[in-house]
């Protein structure tokens, strides 16, 4: 194989943080920066911000410390050598914290020289494996020694330490406050023995104590602080640049005033402000610092503000995950392609590509694709010849010759093309489903194509939805994506043990009509209905004879159960009126499949919808596996859309209409309950309510008037609906599930009802009442939220407004919550991402300790469970008893 | 020693149906649960020696302490924690 299939092998193992010492600085700089300016006649002069010595960054520019281009240069450090130490911000705590536990005279830590040899000695045991134990220690060693005030190493008197933030240090004397210069703090710091430091937590080799005192400030690289110039020629520096020509003023006012020996008052004003410099260099955000800004008053970007946040470079660039050979466009549904393939864009098809080594088996192959060139699809993009070189074949001008020259040991980068496997993703990527493999199919258009059974573990419709597409390039990859996640490897969902793919509207309402004991089928639609589904087999003999041969759903679907499936179990639509606890059922709603024959009940979305457990789904992937469920999703569900197409299907506004007797009914009952609203309401005046227990008597008289409307709703839509014919459209999709539920038939043809706010009938508003329209005090049902009409009907205004403040209510609610779990997802992931079941059943975390010793418990796959549970006792006993 | 160390805990505590069985493993049974997990001692979840339990077994930091837990998923699951310091 050639040169992008090997590897070398080097492993990370560790990484070591430390201080850089001023030697360190010093050496790796290559440049002394003492000027604070950049350009002069436009060139950029030695010894500036700019000097050239510390990287090349124009185009055609060499380097002058390493030679190279632009490219290939590095960049280098330069250093500025400063007139007076300074606090570096970051580690002002732990200067505090050494200069608190440490004696001011002799630096040793402020126990006995017994304490400190135990300490020691237990704090290196401690160390390696009890880290979190050793870090306690030291936080113990610490507060304890700053509590001495008298030396046992050298019996010197010690004062209190005072940290003003972020950077200036006071010594509390018996003669007052004195201001500690980090002159002083580091000659404190440097006489702190090796391992002393050691015990306040700090290793002495890569940082010693005094190197948290800035004495050289190394200079970063040009590369990293590019400036910008605009087309007018006019040049923009990088904020650090801006930060560091601060830096160098202060430095250089500091160095004269030190040279010319002006007064310490004057020294002490330039060096503070040096301090302030080289801080906001690390961290413009400071708190109690004033923010060091640009010329447009646009705060400056310290190194802290670069590292910091979403956009940060931790978060943004090294944990953010951006990738070549991915697409990503619009999706839209194809209920003809397999749900284990994608419609992808001829467009995509010819930019994504797989690299093929050349064998003596595929070269014609792969010569013919050269030749067709990169426009035309499928063809190829380039050709990497054994020596390495990649061939662009846009610009390849003899694609033939190049053809022809093709050979083992070349590779070539050709178009994907159908039956190649790439990954589908859609945002967010809450559970494994989210990222699943798909089969290439090349398409005409702009869009992704999907199966819509595919939509519920995607989460997914097509308003606008659109799904990232990553091409899965070497073959190790390609087996483990299509053995491992294809689609139908996830028809199970390990959330819950049941099927998670499955159809929704369309496909219940079409599986609920084509299986219904009414519906007798023509030999020509059986005809188009089989075709649909791709049925290749002998018509079956019809089920009823007289008055003519007829087909019924029933049958078809048969023609595709496996010959010998059994089940049984309630259709969604077993409920209320059409209750069957058994075979035999009436109502059709019991469904029974023998030896792969649906002799009984209805399919509706019991049995085709997605996220139902123990359904015929379910048991036909638990028995046969997920390529016989895959086969019955591509082939019988297309009949269910055929026979919605056949039949036609839509609602309309007779569909919700209800009879005059219905509505005398529903009027009824409304009145009814308005009486027992104004009963409870002069019971309250009267002082005869009451009060249940822990409530107050208003609270009461609220909850028992809610109470009155909600069951005078529920009362007025069952009277209703009983009304309806059993056929109407919209009432089959809320009994079958496809869409919609009694409630919504209600809300539509009936009343609304009552209108919560806040979990209470509308109260806010106006001084004691609602809106204007309303006596104050007034707590009749009008007044209070109720809607006493249907959408059908039409809402007076009052009513208008109170529905769409119980509205609003539930859209702030969701946008609430979605970005509350959001970012719960985000700390749990965070917390859990890299543990992992080992071989041995146990779950551990990335270095190997020990997190539960059975994984889950029990070590049981929760993908492979009856919704839960290892056994399915009753499936068990009917498959013995054969059905 | 902490003061929290040093009151007493009731040995009621052992006879509630929330707290579950917590036995010290004897050295072979340590060592042979170590052997099989292939793991240092420190790489066991740890339980704190000031936890009432531990107290009342007088288990010192260092000990392996089995749990015997009820489970909902597997009827009864097995745990173990090493004692820690803290
Ligand atoms: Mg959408
Ligand atoms: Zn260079
Ligand atoms: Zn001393």
């Amino acid at each position: 194989m050639s040169w992008i299939f090997e590897q070398e092998n080097y492993f990370i193992k560790g990484i070591r943080f430390g201080i850089l010492s001023p030697k360190e600085i010093r050496q790796m700089s290559t440049t002394l920066i003492v000027s604070d300016k950049l350009y002069e006649d436009d060139i950029p002069i030695a010894g500036g911000v700019r000097d050239p010595r510390m990287g090349a960054i124009e185009p055609g520019e060499r380097c002058p410390v390493c030679g190279n281009p632009p490219s290939l240069c590095p960049g280098h450090f330069g250093r500025i050598e400063l007139a007076a130490p300074v606090v570096h911000v970051e580690f002002a705590w732990k200067i505090h914290e050494l200069l608190k536990a440490t004696c001011r005279s002799c630096g040793r830590v402020l126990v006995t020289p017994e304490e400190f040899k135990t300490y020691l000695n237990l704090y290196r045991r401690l160390k390696r494996k009890w880290p979190r134990l050793a870090n306690d220690l030291v936080k113990n060693i610490i507060s304890q020694a700053s509590k001495n005030m008298v030396c046992p190493h050298c019996g010197e008197t010690q004062y209190k330490i005072i940290l003003d933030k972020p950077y200036r240090f006071y010594e509390e004397r018996p003669e007052g406050r004195v201001f500690l210069n980090p002159h002083d703090i580091r000659q404190r710091l440097e006489l702190i023995p090796d391992d002393h430091a050691e015990l306040l937590g700090m290793d002495p080799v890569e940082a010693r104590p005094e190197w948290m005192v800035i004495t050289v400030l190394p200079v970063p690289p040009l590369p990293v602080r590019t400036p910008i110039s605009l087309e007018t020629g006019v040049r923009s520096e990088d904020d650090l640049t801006h930060l560091l020509i601060g830096i160098i003023r202060a430095n250089n006012s500091l160095k004269q005033a030190i040279e010319g020996a002006a007064p310490q008052s004057i020294i002490e004003v330039r060096w503070s402000l040096l301090q302030y410099n080289v801080s906001v260099f690390f961290d413009n955000e400071l708190p109690g610092v004033p923010v060091s800004r640009h010329r447009n008053q646009r705060a400056l970007k310290g190194i802290v503000q670069r590292l910091k946040g979403k956009e940060g470079r931790f978060r943004g660039y090294l944990s953010g995950k951006r990738v070549n050979f991915s697409a990503r466009t619009v999706i839209s549904p194809d209920p003809n392609i397999s749900i284990n393939e994608v419609g992808v864009p001829e467009e995509i098809a010819k930019i994504l590509t797989i690299a093929e080594p050349v064998t003596p088996f595929n070269v014609e192959r792969l010569r013919k694709l050269v030749m067709r060139g990169p426009e035309k699809w499928p063809g190829a993009n380039y050709v990497i010849k054994d020596d390495g070189s990649k061939i662009d074949l846009r610009f390849t001008k003899d694609r033939k010759a190049l053809a022809e020259s093709l050979k083992p040991g070349y590779i070539v980068e050709r178009h994907i093309v159908d039956g190649d496997i790439v990954l589908f993703n859609r945002q967010p990527s809450l559970h494994r489903m989210s990222m699943m493999a798909h089969i290439v199919k090349v398409f005409p258009g702009k869009t992704f194509r999907l199966n819509l059974l595919v939509c519920p573990p995607y989460n997914a419709d097509f308003d606008g939805d659109e799904m990232n597409l990553h091409v899965v390039r070497l073959p190790e990859a390609m087996a483990e994506a299509r053995e491992l996640m294809l689609v139908e490897k996830h028809i199970l969902s390990p959330r819950y043990g049941g099927p998670i793919i499955g159809g929704g509207q369309d496909y219940v309402s079409g599986a609920y009509l084509l299986t219904s004991k009414t519906t007798l089928l023509t030999k020509d639609e059986v005809i188009k209905i089989l075709s649909a589904a791709g049925y290749k087999g002998k018509l079956p003999e019809p089920d009823i004879i007289k008055p003519g041969p007829y087909w019924t759903g029933k049958q078809l679907i048969s023609l595709f159960l496996p010959k010998d499936f059994n089940f049984r179990g309630p259709a969604k639509i077993n409920g209320g009126p059409l209750t069957c606890s058994g075979p035999e059922c009436f109502h059709d709603s019991y469904v029974v499949i023998r030896k792969g024959k649906l002799l009984e009940g209805v399919f509706d979305k019991k049995a085709v919808g997605a996220q139902q457990s123990e359904n015929v789904i379910h048991m036909m992937t638990k028995k046969y596996g997920t390529s016989t469920t895959r086969n019955f999703f591509d082939t019988a569900f297309r009949m269910f859309i055929r026979t919605l197409e056949l039949k036609g299907f839509t609602m309309s506004i007779r569909d919700i209409e209800i009879p005059e007797e219905a509505k005398r009914k529903v009027e009824e009952i409304v009145d009814e309950a308005k009486n027992k609203v104004s009963d409870l309401i002069r019971q309250f005046e009267e002082g005869t309510l009451e009060a249940i227990p822990g409530r107050t008597l208003k609270e009461t008289l609220e909850l028992r008037i809610i109470q009155t409307l909600n069951e005078a709703r529920d009362k007025a839509g069952k009277a209703a609906i009983a009304y309806m014919e059993p056929f109407n459209n919209v009432f089959i999709m809320a009994r079958t599930g496809a869409r919609g539920s009694e409630v919504n038939i209600t809300n539509m043809g009936v009343l609304l009802g009552q209108q919560v706010v806040r979990g209470k009938r509308v109260h806010r508003g106006y001084r004691g009442r609602t809106l204007s329209h309303f006596r104050k005090g007034d707590l009749s049902p009008e007044s209070r939220g109720f809607v006493r009409n249907s959408f059908r009907d039409g809402l007076n205004p009052t009513e208008l407004f109170f529905h769409a403040a119980a509205g609003r209510e539930g859209l702030v609610d969701t946008a609430v919550k979605t970005s509350q779990s959001g970012y719960m997802q985000r700390r749990l992931v965070n917390a859990l991402q890299d543990l992992h079941v080992e071989y041995d059943g146990t779950v551990r975390d990335a270095e190997g300790n020990v997190v539960q010793f059975a994984a889950g418990e029990d070590m049981v796959d929760p993908m492979s469970t009856y919704h839960g549970k290892a056994v399915n006792i009753d499936a068990i006993i009917d498959e013995v008893r054969g059905g | 020693m902490s003061p929290s160390r040093s009151k007493k805990v009731s040995r009621k505590i052992l006879h509630h149906e929330l707290v579950p069985k917590h036995e010290v493993l004897d050295i072979e049974e340590a060592a042979k649960l170590l052997k099989e997990l292939g793991v240092e001692p420190h790489q066991l979840p740890h339980i704190s020696v000031n936890d009432p339990v531990v107290r009342i077994l007088n288990a010192k930091p260092g000990d392996i302490i089995r749990i015997r837990r009820k489970s909902e998923i597997a009827g009864e699951t097995i745990f173990y924690r090493i004692v820690a310091a803290y």
